[in-house]
């Protein structure tokens, strides 16, 4: 008889959105895990970044981030969409946060959904040991990896942690020929936005067994309100968006030096 | 597998200039067809009205001023001026003459009326007092009935004032056997009428009446090829002179006879669409299913090399362009329920057949890209979807909701076709099914649906729940008692349904007066004619000679209904906030808001008519300072918390919109007070009554004049549109709308549910997003809802959005690589979209 346990694990979430359409296949519902390891100066989603619950203003009125459910409770509100996924070819995104700093909860999710019968998607930069990634694997259909830097040092700089770990375990992942690997490239300005550095990203991208495919994500500032709503200073100051023109000359030169299908957006 | 060309075709610049053509002037008001029905009238006293309706239909149609308006490739126009309107004395005029001087300048629907055509109205209108369809329907209510209607439970407005209209007629025979064959029809049942039967001269006079209203039609076109030939003999152009000689040729075969190709089957289309319309002023003349009887002699004259691609969709641009050339001037109330110069002359494409094969062709895919090209309101295009639907084709409809236009509106096959045949109808019948109007199943060709017969406001009987059935000081409903005596929420739903029940009854009552008096004063025989079985039986219409009879009257106000019951339920039964008396003074303090002027009016009202009931004597001057007094009226601070707390707890209770259950099954059971009596009442012509619920843009007049209501709704605020959640309280999302609005039961509604939806124009950029959308719309019918409309909005609407966010709550916006609720996002996030927007308006 199957194990049904993995639906009393328990995490903690920040939100559940659902119809999102430009997250993966089809109608998605993303469910966003709250933590990271990352400090991202550009990070959008800066409530995600704390493991512990938390109060955001918005629009003036003090809000609570993070809320801790389990799986069965996840479910309940993802297979409700279940006519739009089978309609659509959608399912479930984990989104965080980084999700694999609760890896028992987001394999324990991911197991859910392949249960309900519906796609699965990650969107993780792949912080973790590859032993816990593994584990995962068998339950996910779509790895969207965020590989933000080649050189560890600038990274760093950035991030507040080298990349040698994730950058290792986007190969390891490639060569377990599990799960079908997109990269994804957030273009920061004054961070990565040269077509050397973004090159550099998209060769490697390329040299990964199974790669098909790049995506670069131009840099908004729409997360700043949400810093000021958390009481912190916004670290990227007044940095000015990628111009469509520049982020379609990056497109452009990756298409011609790689043979990845690169989009912007995604 | 069924194989058509989806190839677009190019729009022609000929189209772009008649629209400009179109709209180069305000709307105007004519009296020509006024008089000329008037001097008919006059000279035909004393004899039978079928025959009188068929000589005055003669003598419109052959003195009515005609036109052919520059550039025109389809002619025949109701009006010399481009969107004009004739009158309909004969049903109302009344309020015409009251609103004189005020129509060129209300705010919805104005049309230019001159001082000229006012005299010649004025100089006839005389003759029909006491002659009006609205007369005599009045003359035929139940007391009880007129004070409901007066106290604003429901409004029957449309066939009250109008002609009914609301029909789809055998197009296809017109195009395939020519008015001739028609005639035809009626001379052989004429001849072959036995001497003993005992409605011979009933049907006599009914079936010469039939061949006296075609020979006009045909008459009517024979003028128009006489023109098109004298217009010609002057024209210097060469190209369109031989464009006219072909409109004259063309009008002198069609409708006459059979169209021999593609080009005269659109003439002849145009030519019943039109005559249809000035026989009568009855609105939702809807051409259905025009995709399926065009198709035979498009295919023909393709195959046999005698049309382009281009010219059959320069065509059909040219009848969309048409369809916005006849227009209706309604009461200035009617208007606001109506707004936006709408006939409702739905067109349909997609589908199936009878025999339940895929039913895409060329011209679905044509038609919805005439919508594209012509940019206008009509047709009110809408798509039929089912389970094997042309993917192709479902992703070109997306592409026309895309552009904001508002269509196409998408139905389901898969609910509709059981839900008529839980009417009793056939499933080959039903599987041909098209739309009138808004949102109304139909039998093309066979059925007289009566649909849109009354607008019922559901929260008017919950309101009469808490006053005892007592509205503005007097009795106007069923007394269901002291609402603080109610002990439970079962007790407070049976007073309720014991309100709707009532007031069902007297809808009823209305409505079939009106239909007798449209059976006795206004019987239609050019429509009749084009309806089975009207000939074969001998019968007009108007008196039950269609196949199929329903009378189809719709509520709205489900939204309020199911989160007002919700409020008592929860708040009042189970968790005891406050009580049924205390919420009752909540809402006539209108939440602790203060009064405006309405409610200040009702109240002197009411305060007079107690007087007046005590045998005192109040004077205007009295009641003015009444009304001053109640508007100063302040609460104390105390109340006024009070009141707020309990509305801020109502608000802060689940909504429906929301996909959850317990909510949503309180819905689905609101609907059924309205929805489960009806079919038990039969009408005069034979049918039945059946539900839609569905509002036209009723919801805001007739919200205006209910008051507060337990969903933590404001007086005479809008009540909820259609089947949708109320503006504002659908939080999750659309897929979460959707699963709400489908957990009612669509088929009990067999007149049509509406599903309104807001998508922001950036959730649908991509191919993916297109794909994605028609997923939504898949995922919807999956559970069986029935029909969805789009509103995909523009710079405007979130500009306002952001001015107003109570109302937008629900407001999906893509804002980078994710979508959210634009109004949870900062003011500067806000600004930066909509100048986004600004920019993506290139169509």
């Amino acid at each position: 008889m199957e194990n049904y346990d993995y639906l009393d694990v328990k995490g903690r979430i920040f939100d559940i959105q659902r119809y999102s359409i430009h997250d993966g296949i089809g109608i998605r519902t993303i469910v966003f895990l709250k933590g990271c390891a990352l400090r991202c100066r550009w990070c959008c989603n800066p409530e995600s970044q704390s493991g512990e619950i938390e109060t955001m203003l918005v629009n003036g009125r003090p809000k609570t981030y993070g809320q801790d459910v389990t799986v069965r409770e996840v479910m309940q509100t993802v297979r409700r969409d279940m006519p739009y996924y089978s309609r659509s070819d959608g399912g479930m995104t984990l989104s965080g946060g980084e999700s694999l700093l609760q890896p028992e909860f987001a394999r324990a999710l991911l197991q859910g959904a392949k249960a309900l019968g519906v796609n699965t998607a990650l969107e993780s930069m792949g912080f973790a040991r590859y032993e816990t990634i593994e584990k995962i694997l068998p339950y996910l259909d779509t790895y969207l990896m965020d590989i933000k830097h080649m050189d560890p040092k600038k990274h760093e700089a950035w991030c507040g942690k080298e990349n040698t770990l994730m950058v290792e375990n986007a190969r390891r992942i490639a060569e377990s020929g599990k799960t079908k690997l997109i990269i994804r490239v957030p273009v920061v300005p004054g961070f990565n936005d040269t077509a050397e550095e973004l090159l550099a990203i998209a060769k490697y991208a390329d040299s990964l067994p199974g790669v098909e495919e790049i995506d670069l994500l131009p840099y908004h500032n729409f997360g700043e309100g949400k810093y000021t709503g958390l009481g912190r200073d916004y670290p990227m100051g007044k940095a000015k968006r990628p111009s469509i023109e520049q982020m379609e000359e990056f497109q452009n030169r990756i298409r011609a030096n790689t043979d990845l299908f690169c989009q912007i957006g995604g | 597998m069924n194989t058509f060309d989806a190839t677009p075709v190019k729009k022609s610049e000929r189209i772009t200039r008649l629209v400009q053509h179109l709209f180069a002037k305000k709307p105007e008001i004519e009296a020509a067809r006024a008089e000329l029905l008037t001097e008919s009238f006059q000279k035909t006293e004393g004899l039978p009205i079928v025959t009188r309706k068929a000589i005055a239909f003669r003598d419109i149609l052959m003195g009515l001023p005609i036109v052919i308006r520059p550039e025109e490739l389809i002619v025949g126009s109701t009006t010399i001026a481009p969107r004009g309107c004739q009158t309909y004395p004969e049903f109302s005029f009344e309020w015409l003459e009251a609103e004189f001087d005020t129509v060129e300048t209300r705010a919805a629907d104005p049309f230019y009326i001159s001082e000229e055509t006012k005299r010649r109205l004025l100089a006839v209108h005389p003759y029909w007092k006491g002659k009006t369809t609205s007369e005599m329907a009045r003359s035929l209510m139940a007391p009880e009935t007129l004070r409901a209607m007066d106290h604003n439970f429901f409004t029957p407005g449309n066939y009250y004032y109008n002609g009914v209209g609301h029909v789809n007629v055998h197009y296809d025979r017109v195009i395939n056997e020519g008015l001739t064959g028609i005639m035809g029809q009626a001379a052989k049942k004429l001849s072959g009428l036995t001497f003993c039967d005992p409605n011979y001269g009933d049907k006599k006079r009914f079936l010469e009446a039939v061949i006296i209203s075609c020979q006009a039609v045909i008459d009517y076109a024979k003028r128009y090829s006489a023109l098109a030939h004298k217009l010609a003999e002057k024209e210097g152009d060469a190209k369109r002179k031989s464009e006219l000689l072909k409109i004259s040729e063309t009008c002198a075969h069609v409708p006459e006879q059979p169209a021999r190709s593609f080009e005269e089957a659109c003439q002849a289309f145009w030519f019943v669409q039109q005559t249809i319309q000035i026989e009568s002023s009855g609105h939702s003349i809807s051409p259905g299913r025009f995709d399926q009887y065009m198709y035979p002699l498009y295919e023909k004259d393709l195959q046999e090399g005698r049309l382009t691609r281009e010219y059959a969709q320069e065509l059909i641009d040219c009848i969309w362009v048409k369809l916005n050339d006849l227009n209706k001037c309604r009461d200035a109330a009617s208007a606001e329920g109506f707004a936006g110069y709408s006939l409702f002359q739905n067109l349909i494409v997609g589908g199936q057949t009878a025999d339940g094969r895929d039913a895409t062709n060329d011209l679905s895919f044509m038609c919805l890209d005439a919508t594209k090209h012509v940019f206008l309101p009509q047709p009110s295009i809408s798509i039929r979807v089912w389970n094997g639907s042309a993917k192709e084709l479902l992703l070109r409809a997306a592409e026309v909701t895309r552009t904001g236009i508002g269509f196409p509106a998408y139905y389901n096959d898969e609910i509709i076709i059981p839900a008529m045949e839980n009417r009793g109808i056939p499933i080959e019948d039903a599987r041909g099914y098209c739309i009138i109007g808004c949102v109304e199943p139909h039998v093309p060709g066979k059925e007289d649906g009566w649909h849109d017969a009354a607008f019922f406001n559901m929260c008017r009987p919950l309101e009469m729940v808490f006053t005892n059935g007592i509205d503005n000081g007097e009795v106007a409903s069923v007394q269901t008692g002291d609402v603080s005596t109610i002990t439970s929420y079962e007790d407070f739903k049976a007073a309720y349904k014991k309100q709707m029940d009532y007031n069902l009854a007297l809808l009823v009552n209305a409505d079939n007066a009106i239909d007798r008096a449209h059976a006795e004063l206004a019987p239609l025989p050019f429509e009749s004619a084009l309806i089975d079985d009207c000939i074969e039986r001998g019968v007009p219409l108007q008196q039950g000679g269609a196949h199929y009879n329903f009378t189809g009257p719709q509520g709205f106000g489900i939204a309020n209904v199911a989160d007002s019951l919700y409020t008592v339920k929860r708040l009042v039964f189970e968790e005891k906030r406050f009580s049924l008396s205390e919420l009752k003074w909540a809402l006539e303090m209108n939440y602790g808001q203060g009064f405006d002027e309405i409610t200040a009016k009702e109240i002197a009202l009411q305060a007079a008519k107690a007087l007046e009931a005590e045998g005192k004597t109040v004077s205007t001057e009295e009641i003015s300072a009444v009304i001053r007094e109640v508007l100063s009226l302040q609460l104390s601070p105390e109340e006024k918390r009070r009141c707020e707390e309990i509305r801020q707890e109502i608000l802060d209770l689940p909504k429906y919109g929301n996909d959850i259950d317990e909510v949503d099954v309180i819905a689905r059971e609101a609907a059924y007070y309205y929805t489960k009596p009806l079919p038990h009442y039969k009408n005069p012509r034979g049918g039945i009554f059946q539900a839609g619920l569905y509002p036209v843009s009723a919801n805001v007049p007739l919200g205006a004049q209910t008051g507060a209501t337990p969903d933590g709704r404001l007086a005479h605020t809008p009540v909820a549109d259609g089947v949708s959640p109320t503006s504002g309280y659908d939080l999750n999302g659309p897929t979460a709308s959707c699963n709400s609005v489908a957990r009612l039961d669509h088929a009990a509604a067999s007149n049509g549910t509406l599903f309104n939806m807001k998508i922001h124009p950036t959730a649908m950029t991509t191919e993916k997003d297109l794909w994605d959308f028609v997923s939504l719309v898949r995922g919807y019918f999956d559970q069986k809802g029935m029909h969805m409309q789009f509103n995909v909005v523009d710079r405007q609407t979130l500009l306002d959005a952001q001015a107003h966010p109570e109302k937008y709550a629900g407001l999906v916006v893509r804002v980078a690589g994710y979508s959210a609720l634009f109004t949870t996002l900062s003011k500067s996030l806000q600004d930066d979209i909509i100048k986004r927007t600004e920019q993506g308006l290139n169509r």
